[in-house]
C-alpha cells in the first residue's frame, strides 16, 4: 500500500507535525498511575533487609524479634522461599563457556554485593515493615571483596569463590578472521615503522541510570491470573522470566507497566525485588507492594558502563587510519544481569564508527566483582565505543597537528559510498556525514571560536577555551532476530502491533513497545492517523499490559519507532487491505476500481466512495458483507527488522576551563543529527536534549564510587551528582535528513543519540582547552580537581576519585546510607 | 522511607521547650526547619524518642535592629533573611551567602539558627557568621548566655549549645558600608560547597582598612583566615596584593578529602577563592 | 497519634497521624493525592514540591504535624485554586513547550516554577535555572522546562494582576 503517498495534496499530514503530547494532560495535573499509587484491598507491604557487606557469608538470620513486631505478617529468608522465588536470568551468555553465577533473588548462604537482599519483611503498612526490618538480626562473616576491574581480573580475590575465577567471558571480533578486513596487528606493526600509532587507556566510569521514579512492584494473586504491576520497561520479558523460572504457567501471569517514570535502560531488568514480591504474594495469597527508596535504588538497581578501554590506533603519516585494536575490561558486578555481558559486545560493531578502517579487532573480557550488577544504560555499549573512537580521532589529529574535523573527514565514509559494509561487518544503508558536519559548523561559528581560542592562548588567559568534536553514528533499532541469534541472545528482536477499528469511528492501536516517557501515544497516533486517514484525536494507543498487548518485546535500544512503528504501519496497511473488499461490496464496485486515500475508498472516475470508518461500522453490524466474509477489518502485524539503522550526527561543544580551579563552564553546544524522517519534531528535540545532558553528565559529573570495602560511597543524590537546570545550558539542535532505507517511514532511532555523541564532544573540548599546557587526557568525570591536577602535571588523566562522601547526614556517629561493615554481626541495614 | 517512631512536642514558648528538653534529655531532638534533620531521620541514621518542634514559638522568628547589631531570630527562614533590608544594609555578607544556600524550597523552610546549630562545616552560614563576629544567644535552664562565634563552633556537627539549651537568636555586629562577597565552589548547584570563602571588606579610598574572611569546609568547623586579614590591612585592593595575601588562606587549615577533592586541592582552592572573594568584596 | 487540621487544595481536612508521617506521605496515603510523588530520601530531587502557606516546600522534608494549621496546594489543586479554570498557565506552558517526558518530576517542577514566578515574574534564563536548582529531571535535559517557564512568564506579563493574586 502507498496510502500516505496517495493522499491528495493539501491534506495536512500528521507525520512531521509538532503535535503537543496526548500524554501530558494527565501528567501536568497529577492524574497519574505510578505503580506506587496503587492500593488494593488487603494489600500488604514489603521491606527488604539488605546486606551492608560487599561479600560475606550468612551464618544465621534471626527473625524472631521482627516477626513479633506490630502488624508484621511474615519475615521470610531465601531458605523460606526456596524454589518459589525463581531465579534472575541472564538472557545473553556471550560465549558458550561464560562463567555465570546463579542469581537467586534472596541468596541463602552468601551475599555478593552491598545492598543484596537477605530477608523480606511483610507487614500491614510500609512503615511497620521498615520498622521490623531493622530488627532482623543477621550474623555475617565478612569475606574479602573483589572490588575494581583491574584488581578483580587478577583473580587474587574471588567475587564467587566457588567459581574459581572472576573472568566471566572473553569475546573477540577480528576482521581478518571474519573476512571483513585485514589483520590489525600487521597494520599496527607497519604503522610503528613508517606511520603513526596512538595508544591510550580510557576509563568508562560506572554510572547509575537514576530514573526519577523509584522502582515499585505490586502483585495481586487473588484473580485467576496473577497480576503484576511494575515500574518496568519490559512487561513482556518480565512475564516470560517469571513463568520460565517459577513454574507458574505464562498464561496465568499478567504484567502491567502503568505510568513508568523513566528507565534509560535501568528498568530493563528482571529484578530480585519483582521476584520476591511475586513469591510472597503467591505464598500469602494477598496483594503485596514494594517500593524502593532512592538509596535502595542507587545501591541495588543495575548500574551502567564501567570499563577500562585500551585502544591502539594505527594510521599512515598522512593520517589515513589503517587499523584499530580494542581491548576492554568490563565490570559485570556481582551477577550477569539480563543483558549483562552483552552490553560491551553491542559496542563491538561501533568502535570503527563512521571511519573506513581496513583492519579491526575487538577484545572484551567481562569480569565479576562484589559490586552492584551492571547492565544497559542509555546507549548500552555504543557510548563506550563512540567515546573511545572519538577521543582517539582527536588524539590522532593532535599527533598530526591538524584540525580534528580534518582528520575525521579524511577517514569517514563519503555520502556517495553508501550503502557501505564496515570492517565490523555491518551494512550502513544511508548517511551524509559531510552535510551534518557542515550544518553543525555553521550553527557553531566554528572559525570564530577557534580564533577566540587562539587569542586566549596567546594572552595566557586564566580561562582557556576548548572546542570538542564528536562525529558519531550508532546502530539502533534492536534488532534483527537472526543477528541476535547469531550472537547467542536468548530472544528475538521483532515487534508486534494491532489496529482495532471500533464501530463508532475511533481506532485502538495496540503496540508491544512499552513507553516510559517517550511519547509513543502521540507519535504512534500521528503515524496511524496518516496511514488510515483518521483524525489524530480518534486514535488511542494501548500498551504496557500483557493482557492488552499480548505480544511484544518492549522498549529499549531505540527500537520503538523503527521496529514497533513499522509493525504499526504494516498492521494499518492490513486493515485497509481487509476493508477493501467490504468497501467494494458496499459500493457495488470492483475492488480493482477502488483507490484509498485520506481515509476513503473511492471508485475511480466517480464521486462514489465510502469512508474507512463507515466500513468499520458495516463490519460491526455485519448485515451486509460479501458472502462468507469474516466480519472484521481489524489486523495485526509482527515485524522483524532486516537491519539495524544508523543515525549519525556532528556535535560541537565549546567549554571554558578555569585553569586556576579546574572548573569547567559550558559555553555552547550545537548538534546536527541525521535521524531520517521525523514523525514529531517536538518529541525528537526533547529526546536529543535529554540525551545530551545524560552524556554531558558522564563527562563532567556522575560517577558511582565504591570504597575499598565495597560500600557504594555515592549512595544518594548528595554524592551521585545528577545535574540540575542550573548546571546545564540551552542547546542548539538541528537536523539533516537522509531517510533510512530499511523501513517504510524512513526513520532512524533517536532515543540514545544525544547520550552517545555528547560525552566525547565534551571531554575532547576539555582536553582541547588545556592541551597546550601538556595535557592529553583527563579521566571522566572531568572534575575540577582532575582538571586542575592534570594542568599541574600530576599525571595523565588525574587521580582516581577519593572513596569518601561528605558527611552531611552524619547522625550520632553513623555515616553513609547504611551501617558500616566492620562488625561481625549487624542488625538488618535498611536503606 | 519513613523515620522511626517518635513522640512529638510543639511548645509555644522557649520556657516550655526548655522544660521539654530537661524532661527528655538525650532522648530528645530539637527540630527547627528540619531540612537537615529530616533526611537523617528518614534514613534512620538517628532515631530520637522525642522530637521537639520549635516551629510554634513565635518569639524565635524575626529580624530586628538593636543599635550596633542586628538580631536574627533562630527560627527565621533563610528566604526571609536573604531578602531582609536590614540584613542587606548591615550584614551584606549574610545576604550574599544565603542567596545560594541550598535551593529555593529549602530556603523557604530551613532556618537561620537551625542551620548554624547543625554545624555542618560545609554549611553556608558558619563562615559568614564567624567573619562578622556574630554572637550566639543561647537559652538554658539557668537563663541566657551569649557565646562569641569563635567559641560557638566546636567540631564537626558540634557547637557550644548544651544538651539542655536552645539557640534563640544570633546578634550580628553591624558592618554597615562594608563590601561583601561569598565565593562558593561547587560541581553541581545543589551541592554543599566543596570550599567557599566569605569575605567582607571596609575600604578607605583604594585601601583596605579592614577585612574579615571566613572559610567554609576547610576544617571540621568554619575557620577565620586571620593571616589573610592581617596581610590585607592597609594595602591597596589590587590583584597582585590580594593574590599574595590570599596565598595564606589555608594556613593552619585541615581540610577534608572526599569525592569532590582531596585536602591539597581544597587548600589550593581556598587561596584562589579568597582572592576572588576579597577583590569582589572590595569592588576591585 | 496527633490531630492535624489542614486546608489541602481548597478542602478542609482533619486526621490523626503518627508524628513521624511526612507531609508527602499524608498527601499520598491518607488523602489519595497521588499526583505528588516521592523521588528521593535526601530532599535533593524536589519531585514532592508543594506549596505550604504560599511558598514552595519539599513535602518529603516536612512532617505532617509541622504543617498543622497550614494551607497546602498540590499539583492536583493548582488549576482550581488559581482561578477555577482548566489549567494554570505554567501547566499549559509545560505542555505547549514539551517540558516533560516521563512526567515524574513534573508535579514538583510545575509547583516550583509557579513559586519562582510568584517571586520573580520576569526571570532571566539564569534566574530560572537557579530557581529550579532544587528539582531534578532526568528526561528533558531542562532545555524545554526553561522554555516553558519563559513561556509562562510571557503569558503572565499581560495579566500580572491575576498572577499576583494566586498562592
Amino acid at each position: 500500500m502507498t496510502a500516505v503517498q496517495d493522499a491528495p495534496e493539501g491534506a495536512e499530514k500528521e507525520i512531521g507535525r509538532a503535535r503537543r503530547r496526548k500524554e501530558d494532560g494527565r501528567l501536568i495535573t497529577g492524574r497519574t498511575r505510578w505503580t506506587d499509587n496503587l492500593n488494593l484491598p488487603g494489600m500488604l507491604h514489603l521491606a527488604m533487609v539488605r546486606s551492608p557487606f560487599a561479600h560475606a557469608r550468612i551464618n544465621s538470620i534471626d527473625t524472631t524479634e521482627a516477626a513479633e513486631a506490630p502488624n508484621v505478617v511474615a519475615v521470610l529468608t531465601g531458605a523460606d522461599l526456596a524454589d518459589s522465588q525463581g531465579v534472575c536470568i541472564n538472557a545473553w551468555p556471550i560465549t558458550p563457556e561464560q562463567v555465570t553465577p546463579t542469581h537467586l533473588p534472596i541468596p541463602t548462604d552468601r551475599v555478593a554485593f552491598a545492598g543484596e537482599i537477605v530477608a523480606v519483611v511483610v507487614a500491614r503498612s510500609a512503615a511497620e515493615a521498615r520498622d521490623a526490618a531493622e530488627l532482623v538480626d543477621v550474623d555475617y562473616e565478612d569475606l574479602p571483596a573483589a572490588i575494581g576491574l583491574k584488581a578483580a581480573v587478577t583473580d587474587e580475590v574471588l567475587a564467587h569463590p566457588d567459581l574459581g575465577t572472576n573472568k566471566s567471558a572473553f569475546w573477540r571480533f577480528d576482521s581478518a578472521e571474519a573476512g571483513t578486513g585485514g589483520d590489525v596487528d600487521e597494520a599496527i606493526a607497519k604503522a610503528r615503522e613508517d606511520g603513526i600509532v596512538v595508544e591510550r587507556e580510557f576509563r568508562q566510569q560506572r554510572l547509575i541510570p537514576a530514573f526519577m521514579e523509584p522502582r515499585s512492584v505490586v502483585v495481586d494473586p487473588t484473580g485467576e491470573q496473577i497480576t503484576v504491576w511494575s515500574a518496568t520497561q519490559i512487561p513482556h520479558i518480565l512475564r516470560f522470566a517469571l513463568a520460565a523460572t517459577t513454574g507458574v504457567p505464562e498464561s496465568k501471569i499478567r504484567v502491567i507497566a502503568p505510568d513508568v517514570g523513566g528507565g534509560f535502560g535501568g528498568k530493563l531488568q528482571q529484578t530480585p525485588e519483582e521476584m520476591i514480591a511475586f513469591a510472597v504474594a503467591r505464598r500469602l495469597g494477598k496483594p503485596v507492594k514494594y517500593t524502593e527508596t532512592r538509596s535502595e535504588s542507587l545501591m541495588s538497581a543495575h548500574h551502567g558502563r564501567d570499563q577500562w578501554q585500551t585502544l591502539t590506533l594505527a594510521a599512515d603519516k598522512e593520517g589515513n587510519v589503517t587499523g584499530l585494536k580494542v581491548e576492554l575490561l568490563a565490570d559485570l558486578g556481582a551477577y550477569v544481569a539480563i543483558v549483562g555481558g552483552g552490553v560491551p559486545v553491542l559496542g563491538a560493531f561501533m568502535f570503527n564508527a563512521i571511519y573506513k578502517f581496513p583492519a579491526y579487532q575487538f577484545n572484551c573480557q567481562t569480569v565479576l566483582t562484589n559490586t552492584t550488577w551492571t547492565d544497559a544504560y542509555r546507549g548500552a555499549g555504543r557510548p563506550e565505543a563512540t567515546f573511545g573512537i572519538e577521543r582517539m580521532m582527536d588524539e590522532l589529529a593532535a599527533e598530526l597537528g591538524v584540525d580534528p574535523l580534518e582528520v575525521r573527514e579524511r577517514n569517514w565514509i563519503k555520502h556517495e559510498e553508501f550503502p557501505f559494509t564496515t570492517v565490523a561487518g555491518l551494512e550502513y544503508d544511508s548517511g551524509n556525514y559531510e552535510a551534518a558536519t557542515a550544518r553543525a559548523m555553521e550553527m557553531f561559528g566554528y572559525d570564530e571560536l577557534r580564533a577566540e581560542q587562539k587569542r586566549r592562548r596567546e594572552e595566557n588567559d586564566p580561562v582557556q577555551l576548548g572546542i570538542g568534536v564528536s562525529t558519531f553514528t550508532e546502530m539502533c533499532g534492536l534488532a534483527p532476530s537472526r543477528v541476535l541469534g547469531s550472537l547467542d541472545y536468548g530472544a528475538g528482536g521483532w515487534e508486534h502491533a494491532s489496529v482495532r477499528m471500533l464501530a463508532t469511528g475511533t481506532v485502538e492501536v495496540v503496540t508491544g513497545a512499552s513507553a516510559h516517557g517517550q511519547g509513543h501515544e502521540t507519535a504512534f497516533s500521528q503515524i496511524v492517523a496518516d496511514r488510515l486517514g483518521v483524525p489524530f484525536e480518534s486514535v488511542e494507543v494501548l500498551h504496557g499490559d500483557t493482557q492488552v498487548a499480548h505480544r511484544g518485546l518492549d522498549t529499549y535500544g531505540s527500537r520503538s519507532l523503527v521496529v514497533g512503528g513499522e509493525a504499526l504501519v504494516r498492521a494499518a496497511d492490513k486493515v485497509i487491505e481487509r476493508a477493501k473488499p467490504f468497501a467494494a461490496h458496499l459500493l457495488e464496485a470492483s475492488e480493482d476500481d477502488l483507490t484509498f486515500s485520506d481515509g476513503r475508498f473511492q471508485v475511480a472516475g466517480t464521486d462514489q466512495g465510502i469512508g474507512l470508518t463507515e466500513v468499520a461500522a458495516a463490519a460491526f453490524t455485519a448485515h451486509n458483507l460479501p458472502d462468507g466474509a469474516e466480519p472484521s477489518i481489524d489486523a495485526e502485524a509482527t515485524y522483524d527488522p532486516v537491519n539495524f539503522n544508523y543515525p549519525h550526527g556532528t556535535h560541537l561543544c565549546a567549554v571554558e576551563v578555569d585553569t586556576e580551579t579546574g572548573a569547567i563552564k559550558m559555553r555552547k553546544y550545537v548538534c546536527c543529527d541525521d535521524i531520517g524522517n521525523v514523525i514529531n519534531p517536538l518529541i525528537v528535540a526533547g529526546q536529543v536534549h535529554g540525551g545530551l545532558v545524560q552524556g554531558i553528565a558522564q563527562a563532567l559529573w556522575e560517577e558511582a564510587v565504591y570504597d575499598e570495602s565495597g560500600t557504594l560511597v555515592s549512595g544518594s543524590f548528595v554524592d551521585y551528582l545528577v545535574p540540575t537546570a542550573a548546571d546545564t545550558v540551552s542547546f542548539e539542535v538541528d537536523h539533516t535528513t537522509t531517510p533510512a532505507l530499511t523501513n517504510s517511514l524512513g526513520t532512524k532511532g533517536v532515543g540514545e543519540a544525544g547520550t552517545i555523541a555528547s560525552t566525547p564532544a565534551v571531554v575532547n573540548a576539555v582536553v582541547d582547552a588545556v592541551r597546550h599546557l601538556g595535557v592529553n587526557d583527563i579521566q571522566m568525570p572531568c572534575t575540577p580537581e582532575r582538571v586542575w591536577k592534570a594542568i599541574q602535571g600530576a599525571g595523565d588523566g588525574g587521580p582516581d576519585t577519593q572513596g569518601a562522601a561528605m558527611p552531611h547526614f552524619e547522625g550520632d556517629g553513623v555515616a553513609g546510607n547504611q551501617e558500616q561493615p566492620g562488625t561481625a554481626s549487624t542488625e538488618g541495614a535498611g536503606a | 522511607m519513613i523515620p522511626a517512631p517518635f513522640d512529638y512536642l510543639a511548645p509555644t514558648t522557649v520556657e516550655e521547650a526548655l522544660a521539654a528538653l530537661a524532661e527528655h534529655g538525650d532522648d530528645a531532638k530539637l527540630i527547627a526547619g528540619g531540612q537537615s534533620l529530616l533526611p537523617v531521620l528518614r534514613m534512620r541514621l538517628n532515631a530520637p524518642e522525642v522530637v521537639i518542634d520549635l516551629g510554634r514559638i513565635e518569639s524565635l522568628r524575626g529580624i530586628r535592629d538593636d543599635g550596633d547589631a542586628i538580631v536574627i531570630g533562630a527560627m527565621t527562614p533563610h528566604s526571609v533573611v536573604g531578602t531582609d533590608p536590614l540584613v542587606a544594609e548591615h550584614a551584606a555578607l549574610i545576604t550574599r551567602a544565603v542567596e545560594h544556600l541550598a535551593d529555593a524550597q529549602v530556603r523557604h523552610r530551613g532556618t537561620f539558627g537551625g542551620a548554624l546549630a547543625h554545624a555542618d562545616p560545609a554549611g553556608d552560614l558558619g563562615a559568614p557568621a564567624l567573619a562578622l563576629g556574630a554572637e550566639f544567644v543561647i537559652a538554658g535552664p539557668g537563663g541566657t548566655r551569649t557565646v562569641p562565634a569563635e567559641e560557638f563552633f566546636v567540631d564537626l556537627f558540634e557547637t557550644a549549645i548544651g544538651e539542655d539549651e536552645i539557640l534563640t537568636e544570633v546578634r550580628i555586629p553591624k558592618h554597615t558600608g562594608w563590601g561583601a562577597h561569598y565565593e562558593k565552589f561547587v560541581r553541581v548547584a545543589h551541592q554543599w560547597p566543596i570550599v567557599a570563602v566569605a569575605a567582607t571588606v571596609r575600604t578607605d579610598g583604594d585601601t583596605i582598612a579592614e577585612a574579615r574572611i571566613g572559610l567554609t569546609n576547610m576544617d571540621s568547623t568554619p575557620l577565620r583566615a586571620k593571616a589573610v586579614e592581617e596581610a590585607l590591612v592597609g594595602q591597596a585592593a589590587t590583584a597582585d596584593v590580594v593574590r599574595s595575601a590570599a596565598a595564606l588562606a589555608a594556613d593552619g587549615a585541615n581540610p577534608p578529602s572526599d569525592l569532590n577533592g582531596d585536602a591539597d586541592y581544597r587548600r589550593h582552592l581556598s587561596t584562589v577563592l579568597t582572592r576572588r572573594a576579597v577583590l569582589a568584596a572590595a569592588g576591585a | 497519634m496527633t490531630r492535624i487540621n489542614l486546608t489541602v487544595d481548597g478542602a478542609k481536612v482533619a486526621d490523626d497521624v503518627e508524628p513521624r508521617m511526612l507531609l508527602v506521605q499524608y498527601l499520598r496515603e491518607r488523602l489519595g493525592k497521588t499526583g505528588t510523588v516521592i523521588g528521593c530520601d535526601t530532599s535533593n530531587c524536589g519531585a514532592c514540591t508543594v506549596h505550604l502557606d504560599g511558598t514552595s516546600v519539599k513535602s518529603c522534608n516536612v512532617l505532617a504535624v509541622q504543617a498543622d494549621g497550614g494551607v497546602v496546594v498540590t499539583i492536583e489543586g493548582l488549576a482550581a485554586t488559581y482561578d477555577g479554570g482548566e489549567l494554570h498557565p505554567v501547566q499549559e506552558a509545560f505542555r505547549e513547550c514539551h517540558g516533560l517526558q516521563c512526567g515524574f518530576c513534573t508535579p514538583g517542577m510545575i509547583m516550583q516554577s509557579t513559586a519562582l514566578l510568584e517571586e520573580n515574574p520576569n526571570p532571566t534564563e539564569e534566574e530560572i535555572r537557579l530557581g529550579l536548582e532544587g528539582n531534578l529531571c532526568r528526561c528533558t535535559g531542562y532545555h524545554n522546562i526553561v522554555k516553558a517557564v519563559q513561556h509562562a512568564a510571557g503569558q503572565r506579563s499581560g495579566s500580572e494582576q491575576d498572577a499576583g493574586a494566586q498562592a
